[in-house]
């Protein structure tokens, strides 16, 4: 059994001579659901851009089952890691259940021929979505929270012992959410010496009730990472987001964070006039 | 199961058009009374060719539609084919016309289609995906840019062939031997292949690098190979029949809406209508006014001109909230 499924070690990145992320270390082991966290600009989808092998380092190592990233093509690193980026364009008219089959790609010759067994991993990625009565729909028509259980379905379909995840419920409701979060959990349960997920959100207060362990990113370096509770204080999330809470702990030991009120504070306008 | 016979249906049916189209072509012409003689040299030559340019400009534009993840795109539009023609009319400027060999006009007409791509690449393509108006700008200046060199050269060295490279601007079908048109079937044949290939890494291209990378692609490979190929193609084209335009617009749009955007089928489908889609505009284009003859690209912009406008229309409703 490896260790790490993931490792970054090291990484730091510039855009345009401005540091965006400062010596990173994290490591994913397996069964565990990792949380990256952290405000705007923090340095989260430039890192998982990194961790994906999309964007090349200035500096550091990023490992994939123990071996550098460098070392596997991308067909290999696909069959070994899913991403569902946090935007994406499609131009044509593509329908669900194309788009989800699109994650057998790494599986498939050249000429992009599915067998009967591609099929069925497709028709059980729509099943476990919910997606089986979308599709056949047009995915351009579908609202953005349905949109994002395909791109998730796709990349369950790619069958890869790992997901990483960027904001993967932003455009969720509620109840998708705390579905989407419970549904992770139960996949990497269903094999928890294989399966590790690394989710990126700002959807802190709910997500961290389903996580393993947290990074907390600010401005491109981790401030701190381990167990929810250790890393998620008031005092940090204080310093780190500029919110006062209030954290408790439930009878399972997951933290209940509360958010009270906002410390940001903008300059007032030179003038005096308020709104 | 129904998916995996549709696709071959669909290739079936067009392939069927394809013939019915052919006969047609050949049983039309101005000609009252068509002797043997007729169809055989005349006609069926041009219908040979007609077919071939028809397919690889199709090709061309369901491929480049992919590239560049927009449904506008189109060889013509983009100013490709006015690279190629760039290259065709130095070709010929410099000698081909006295046996420089049958390929240096589509050999040179494929460099300019290159340059020209590599241009387009450069300009707007340099960072994802490239805005619709950025596209097509760089397509208008190429255009003006291209059709200036072209007239350029052509009265520096020879005006008496003015009128000759006025036909082949606006596009048109000509006679031209059995060997020139073998020539442009293998270069197609090539460019349709490598198409067709990699038809299924264009469905994960179309949705921009990353995606297609986190998918298992060799985005650059893939990529390269690909422009190679369409430059090929329209090298190809541009070289026997000059610039008919929208043929790559036309033939794949209205494919998308019947077939889907599967570029495993789209990309072949795209080939076979293509070939019946220049046949009939071709057979139409030298009956019509018989006995004198329309340019076959004239024809063609007079319907790809509005549609153009109309799909230019409902990307851009869609493009603003």
């Amino acid at each position: 059994m490896k260790e790490t499924l993931l490792a970054a070690r090291g990484v730091s990145h510039a855009f345009a001579g401005t540091p965006v992320l400062t010596a990173v270390d994290l490591a994913l082991r397996p069964g565990q659901l990792l949380l990256v966290v952290g405000p705007n600009g923090s340095g989260k989808t430039t890192l998982v851009r990194i961790l994906a092998g999309v964007l090349a380092a200035r500096s550091g190592e990023i490992e994939l089952a123990e071996r550098p990233l460098s070392a596997y093509t991308r067909r290999e690193v696909a069959r070994r890691l899913a991403v569902v980026p946090q935007e994406m364009l499609v131009p044509f008219p593509y329908r669900v259940r194309e788009m989800v089959a699109m994650g057998r790609a790494p599986f498939l010759g050249a000429l992009g021929r599915e067998g009967p067994r591609d099929r069925e991993v497709v028709e059980r990625a729509l099943a476990s979505l919910g997606l089986t009565l979308l599709a056949e729909r047009i995915f351009l028509t579908l609202s953005a929270g349905e949109k994002q259980r395909v791109v998730l379905a796709r990349a369950l379909a790619q069958e890869s012992p790992l997901l990483l995840l960027d904001e993967p419920t932003a455009h969720m409701d509620l109840g998708h959410r705390v579905h989407t979060f419970e549904w992770l959990r139960a996949w990497i349960a269903a094999k928890p010496l294989e399966r590790g997920v690394l989710l990126v959100t700002h959807d802190l207060l709910l997500a961290v009730r389903f996580a393993d362990a947290v990074v907390l990113l600010d401005r491109g370096r981790v401030v701190a990472q381990g167990e929810p509770c250790e890393v998620l204080t008031p005092e940090r999330i204080g310093a780190v987001y500029g919110v006062d809470t209030t954290v408790t702990e439930d009878e399972a030991g997951r933290p209940l964070i509360v958010a009270v009120r906002s410390r940001i504070r903008y300059p007032e306008p030179s003038d005096g006039s308020n709104l | 199961m129904k998916h995996a016979t549709r696709p071959t249906q669909v290739l079936l049916l067009l392939s069927a058009l394809l013939f019915a189209v052919t006969v047609l072509s050949l049983a039309f012409g101005s000609a009252e009374r068509a002797s043997s003689e007729i169809v055989l040299q005349i006609r069926l030559p041009r219908v040979l060719l007609a077919a071939l340019v028809g397919a690889g400009l199709a090709t061309a534009g369901a491929l480049l539609q992919a590239l560049l993840q927009n449904p506008l795109a189109d060889p013509y539009i983009l100013g490709i084919s006015g690279g190629a023609a760039v290259g065709g009319v130095a070709a010929l400027a410099l000698g081909a016309g006295v046996g420089v060999g049958a390929f240096s006009v589509p050999g040179f007409a494929f460099l300019g289609a290159l340059g020209a791509t590599g241009l387009l690449y450069a300009v707007a393509g340099s960072v994802g995906r490239a805005p619709t108006h950025s596209l097509l700008l760089t397509g208008v200046v190429f255009n003006a840019f291209a059709s200036s060199v072209i007239v350029f050269v052509v009265t520096a060295t020879d005006l008496s062939r003015m009128a000759g490279i006025f036909l082949w601007l606006i596009g048109s079908i000509r006679l031209v031997d059995f060997y020139l048109i073998a020539g442009v079937a293998l270069l197609l044949g090539l460019g349709l292949g490598v198409g067709i290939y990699h038809a299924y890494a264009l469905n994960l291209l179309s949705q921009g690098d990353e995606i297609a990378s986190h998918l298992g692609v060799d985005v650059v490979r893939v990529r390269r190979r690909v422009l190679l190929a369409t430059s090929l193609v329209i090298g190809a084209s541009v070289a026997v029949s000059g610039l008919i335009g929208f043929v790559g617009l036309i033939v794949p749009h209205l494919l998308r809406l019947v077939v889907g955007s599967d570029h495993r089928l789209l990309v072949p489908a795209s080939a076979l209508l293509g070939a019946s889609f220049l046949m009939l505009a071709d057979t139409l284009a030298r009956t019509i006014l018989a006995p004198t003859e329309l340019p076959v690209g004239a024809l063609t912009a007079l319907v790809g001109g509005p549609l153009f406008l109309l799909l230019l229309r409902r990307e851009l409703a869609r493009a603003a909230p």
